[in-house]
């Protein structure tokens, strides 16, 4: 192996019924990149994502991590393996705080057992204690942290996806998918989350990115895979799978032929 | 979760400040308002006009227990269970036949009831919990029929449909609580105890976890939580709060029979619960007094009590879906926000709001 990849699918599948969502994938992310996923509505992106994170389980193949095969794996054992992700549709906790949010996130690596909590015992304290400074810090990262006490319902709805990012980033991944984490923000908001996702890279957190915003993923992108009706019809970097006539073609169809 | 805190109404006997950043005004506060209310809580009894509303408060202060259990399930966690009947069936009969049949003391049937309402939540919860929505309602419904019955037709051990009769007071060695009176002190320590649990745990991980469960299970699993274990735990603690209460209650009576663990009584639980506003601990205390009370406001009105109470609890829901806690916590931002604007008011929003509690419910029906 010349390269060092932090994430392979090995003819990966889901099949939904009679629908093949994924269809035998194989997908290399290299440790420390940001690696883009794209492709039309429908292509399999979203499936993706639910597979890798353990939220679908495939119907074929395999999902290393790591070297490990995760496959099968529940949820929570994958984040604890090192792979954490946001959501498209935002899923926060919204009766509690900002802060909260990101407490939820790292508590498991707080050490605090039910009864440590029932009592209120000083390793439940300074379990919290540190897990609230760190949670300030993921917020201080992508600047939130002036609204760590409110509501995480209050927040502006740009702000809701930072949150997310946020939460995802205390879990301490290695791998940190984002599914369309600029969608509904502008593109000023966009710009900066462009930033962020660099500095997220430099800390070196690998970033597997599904997005529509193309401005987005061929600015901030080291790689880009090209699903339709999920297969993966291109590979490169950004500026070669943009002129790839089949990507192309997945994007526009008929009106690219006649064009 | 400072928002929750703060509404812990001071009739409570709020349990002890936490250890605020510097704050010594405010533990002055604290200290002072804890005092006051364990006060209150101490003359309580004597300020009942009569024996049997002393032991509404009793049962009152049992429902309060059983409530802040279900709380751990149905208001923070989410999980919409209907069988909590038999939970505090379980405790009641569990210490009842240890202590009339075998001859245990009453802190020996406590424990056993603490123990294996526990064990059963664990049990149960293990296979249902993993059903969601309406189909762990069900399934929790339908766990609570089987306890039902097997109360009422395993005879030779729980007495069939006759019940548990004489059953002894309360006794910790030579001290005998016999009177409503001394059950009042007994069932105060459990239910401050079982708020003071109630509190640690909402201040906590393992409270934040469970609320983040309820608002997207999902996303809670992606940030690492292992959601049915969370949700088995916050079941068997439900169940271990119900044992307690229902052992209380089994000591307190003095007999129990089938009919007080049927669904109904679960009603009862649940309608307290969100009727005092899910989610909050004041909310769950309030619902249990206040509901336990109604009744009695509402019996002048003879045969059309039950009318008029079910309308009321109706209107209450429909038009209070935070509970009454949800009415105090709007009052109290409406008034911060109109004191916010007169520079110079002084007044305390939290003191005052009280009284805006509402009444017995609408009287015109």
């Amino acid at each position: 192996m010349a390269e060092s990849y932090l994430l392979e699918t090995r003819e990966l599948t889901m099949r939904f019924g009679g629908l093949l969502a994924v269809d035998a994938l194989d997908l290399r992310v290299a440790a420390g990149t940001i690696h883009a996923v794209i492709g039309p509505n429908g292509a399999g992106k979203s499936t993706l994502i639910n597979l890798l994170s353990g939220i679908y389980r495939p119907t074929r193949g395999a999902i290393v991590l790591d070297g490990r095969d995760v496959a099968g794996r529940r949820p929570y054992e994958i984040t604890r393996l090192g792979l954490s992700r946001t959501f498209q549709n935002i899923r926060l906790f919204h009766a509690l705080s900002v802060v909260e949010n990101v407490m939820v996130a790292e508590h498991f690596r707080a050490g605090i057992t039910f009864l440590d909590a029932l009592l209120g015992t000083p390793r439940a304290r300074r379990g919290e204690a540190r897990l609230r400074e760190r949670a300030r810090a993921a917020l201080q990262f992508v600047g939130l942290a002036e609204r760590a006490d409110l509501p995480a319902a209050h927040l502006a709805y740009g702000q809701q996806r930072l949150l997310e990012i946020a939460r995802a980033l205390a879990t301490e991944p290695r791998l940190l998918l984002l599914d369309e984490p600029a969608a509904g923000m502008n593109r000023r908001e966009a710009a900066d989350l462009m930033e962020r996702l660099r500095a997220i890279r430099d800390q070196g957190i690998t970033v597997l990115l599904v997005e529509h915003n193309m401005r987005l993923v061929m600015g901030v992108s080291d790689q880009v895979t090209v699903l339709d009706f999920g297969r993966k019809i291109a590979e490169g970097p950004p500026s070669a799978v943009q002129r790839d006539p089949r990507v192309v073609e997945a994007y526009l169809g008929q009106e690219a032929r006649h064009a | 979760m400072a928002a929750l805190d703060r509404e812990t109404s001071p009739t409570l006997a709020a349990p002890g400040p936490p250890p605020a950043a510097g704050a010594r005004g405010r533990r002055w506060r604290w200290l002072a308002g804890g005092a006051a209310g364990a006060a209150f809580l101490l003359v309580l009894p004597r300020l009942m006009p009569g024996s049997y509303q002393l032991h509404l408060l009793n049962l009152a202060g049992i429902y309060v227990i059983v409530v802040l259990g279900l709380n751990f399930i149905l208001g923070w966690a989410g999980q919409i269970s209907l069988g909590h009947a038999a939970f505090w069936g379980l405790g009641a009969y569990a210490s009842a036949l240890l202590t009339t049949r075998l001859g245990w003391p009453f802190a020996g049937g406590l424990v056993a009831a603490i123990v294996l309402t526990g064990l059963f939540g664990v049990v149960v919860g293990i296979p249902t919990l993993r059903l969601r929505g309406h189909y762990l309602a069900m399934a929790t419904v339908g766990v609570a029929e089987i306890v039902r019955l097997v109360l009422v037709n395993w005879e030779p051990v729980t007495g069939g449909a006759l019940g548990v009769k004489n059953v002894p007071p309360a006794s910790f060695g030579p001290l005998l609580i016999r009177t409503e009176l001394s059950f009042y002190y007994l069932i105060l320590a459990w239910a401050l105890l079982a708020l003071l649990g109630a509190w640690q745990l909402q201040r906590s991980t393992f409270g934040r976890i469970l609320q983040a469960i309820r608002d997207s299970e999902i996303a809670a699993e992606v940030m690492g939580v292992d959601a049915p274990r969370y949700k088995v735990l916050a079941f068997a603690l439900s169940a271990v709060y119900a044992g307690i209460g229902g052992c209380l209650y089994a000591h307190l009576s003095g007999y129990i029979s089938p009919d007080t663990y049927g669904f109904d009584q679960t009603v009862v639980f649940v309608t307290m619960l969100v009727l005092g506003g899910a989610g909050s601990l004041a909310g769950c205390v309030l619902g249990a007094v206040l509901l336990t009370f109604l009744p009695e406001w509402l019996r002048v009105l003879k045969d059309y009590y039950m009318v008029i109470y079910g309308v009321s609890v109706l209107l209450l829901m429909v038009f209070l879906p935070g509970g009454v806690v949800g009415l105090l916590r709007q009052a109290i931002s409406r008034r911060r926000l109109a004191i916010s604007h007169q520079p110079s008011a002084v007044s305390s929003p939290l003191a005052e709001s009280r009284a805006d509690a509402p009444g017995p419910g609408p009287m015109d029906g």
